[in-house]
């Protein structure tokens, strides 16, 4: 049930490549935009790098939410996922795991390459990458109760951002932290742990919270 | 003589009972706040450091408190309402969202009336100041939440997801802003020793404390017997009520 619902995700969403692409493209055109506002000095930029990098992710993977649960709602796949027999927290996982991989792990290919246009060192590039593949998947975790309690709602899409924002700022703080602290010279084991922390911890309750949300919704 | 709590778990009983307990709350509130800030403006001494500017405890410090333990009592309630189903669980949390938000701004405010002076500048990307910003963040997310829920049902139950989801994040919140500070070192400004305070400035905080309680509570019964009427209008006590109203 579990590895049908991630094949079944990303055969829609191959079904309609243009999707992905946006998000993607809105993501590299956000991060493309920093230098133009605030100029080309790369010294500033490298270090401005990180955090732009990771902002940008955040609002790319945001704005992706709505499609995790809205489509099945509307053609009433969800109500006949919840009537299944099957664990519901499994098949919010399984559905959380397709967006991410059809939205996060696109984003964290193309992360180092934005990443060289900002000048950042190879080192930075590698740190940043893994940062961003360890963070991503907790985006899309959290992003799931959001998406979860917003949806059929008027507004959802800018409600969901008041929601799930606040609780993305950890995940923001190490995984930006990380490449910073690479680049001052420290390590960044003590970030990645914690953001591997975050990884588990929302593995665990996430699945559970955002299929509590879809109960509610439901009703 | 014993008395059977559940009783006043029903919005009509609660309805009554609250109409009682709000002149209590709102006497204590007013007396308190008389005597609050009496003490705090005309006996409390001018801070040596501070100065005057130092003042701004008395409302800056009851403030912050609040806010972050309202927090955790809507939370707690709402999730009362989720777990047992208890309809007025969930009016509760919906009417102390308003209040604390209200005094999360506030503790930000007068936070940064108080940093113009003190550090020069009005705001600063300290630990606390950050996490306070986000806690009000928190409050929006539940209130405009629930706001655009149209079925109350449902809103109580969403509502109360995220307030309790906010709550397992509010620590992790806390000590990464607070980790990300220290990474930083950007404000070089602590709060982290608070000086040792004269009694009667203590004092005069400690009853601000007070006062901003009592008002709290009053002004929380007050909503909720709002929200009761709003969502019981239907049934039979309070078209009664109305009834006794219209003939008074």
């Amino acid at each position: 049930m579990f590895l049908w619902i991630i094949k079944r995700d990303l055969l829609l969403a191959m079904r309609r490549r243009s999707d992905v692409f946006t998000t993607l493209f809105f993501f590299v055109i956000v991060v493309s935009l920093f230098p133009l506002s605030v100029g080309p000095e790369m010294n500033m930029l490298r270090t401005m790098a990180p955090g732009v990098v990771w902002v940008a992710a955040l609002l790319a993977s945001m704005l992706s939410l709505g499609r995790m649960f809205s489509n099945d709602y509307l053609d009433g796949t969800l109500e006949q996922m919840l009537l299944s027999p099957q664990s519901l927290s499994l098949l919010v996982l399984g559905k959380a795991l397709a967006h991410w991989l059809v939205t996060g792990v696109p984003l964290v290919l193309m992360a180092p390459i934005l990443g060289i246009q900002y000048d950042l060192p190879v080192d930075a590039l590698f740190v940043l990458t893994i940062s961003l593949l360890l963070g991503t998947p907790v985006l899309s975790l959290i992003g799931a109760i959001g998406a979860a309690l917003t949806l059929g709602l008027r507004g959802g899409g800018v409600l969901v951002s008041l929601l799930v924002l606040p609780l993305y700022i950890p995940v923001l703080i190490f995984g930006s932290g990380a490449v910073e602290a690479n680049m001052a010279g420290l390590g960044y084991d003590a970030h990645m742990s914690l953001l591997g922390a975050f990884l588990l911890v929302s593995l665990v309750f996430a699945p559970w919270a955002a299929a509590a949300s879809l109960r509610v919704s439901m009703e | 003589m014993a008395i059977n709590w559940f009783k006043y778990s029903s919005p009509a009983s609660f309805y009554s009972l609250s109409g009682k307990m709000i002149p209590i709350f709102v006497f204590l509130a007013v007396v308190t706040l008389i005597a609050g800030l009496y003490i705090g403006f005309f006996v409390a001494p001018t801070d040596f450091q501070q100065g005057e500017a130092y003042r701004i405890i008395f409302i800056h410090v009851p403030a912050a408190w609040m806010s972050m333990f309202l927090y955790v009592v809507m939370a707690f309630w709402a999730g009362i309402g989720l777990a047992f189903n208890t309809r007025l669980s969930s009016m509760l949390a919906t009417a102390i969202a308003p209040t604390g938000a209200m005094f999360t701004f506030l503790a930000l405010w007068t936070g940064a009336l108080w940093g113009k002076p003190m550090w020069g500048t009005w705001w600063v990307w300290d630990a606390r100041l950050t996490s306070e910003l986000i806690l009000l963040f928190l409050y929006i997310g539940f209130m405009s939440l629930q706001a655009a829920i149209d079925d109350p049902r449902r809103a109580d139950k969403a509502g109360a997801i995220i307030a309790l989801v906010g709550v397992v994040n509010i620590p992790i919140i806390y000590f990464s802003v607070q980790w990300w500070n220290t990474l930083h070192q950007g404000a070089s400004v602590s709060l982290n020793q608070a000086p040792a305070m004269a009694t009667t400035m203590l004092t005069g905080m400690l009853i601000m404390v007070i006062a901003s309680w009592m008002y709290s509570i009053a002004v929380i019964l007050k909503r909720v017997r709002v929200i009761i009427l709003e969502r019981e209008s239907h049934t039979a006590w309070v078209a009664e009520l109305r009834k006794k109203e219209a003939a008074r």
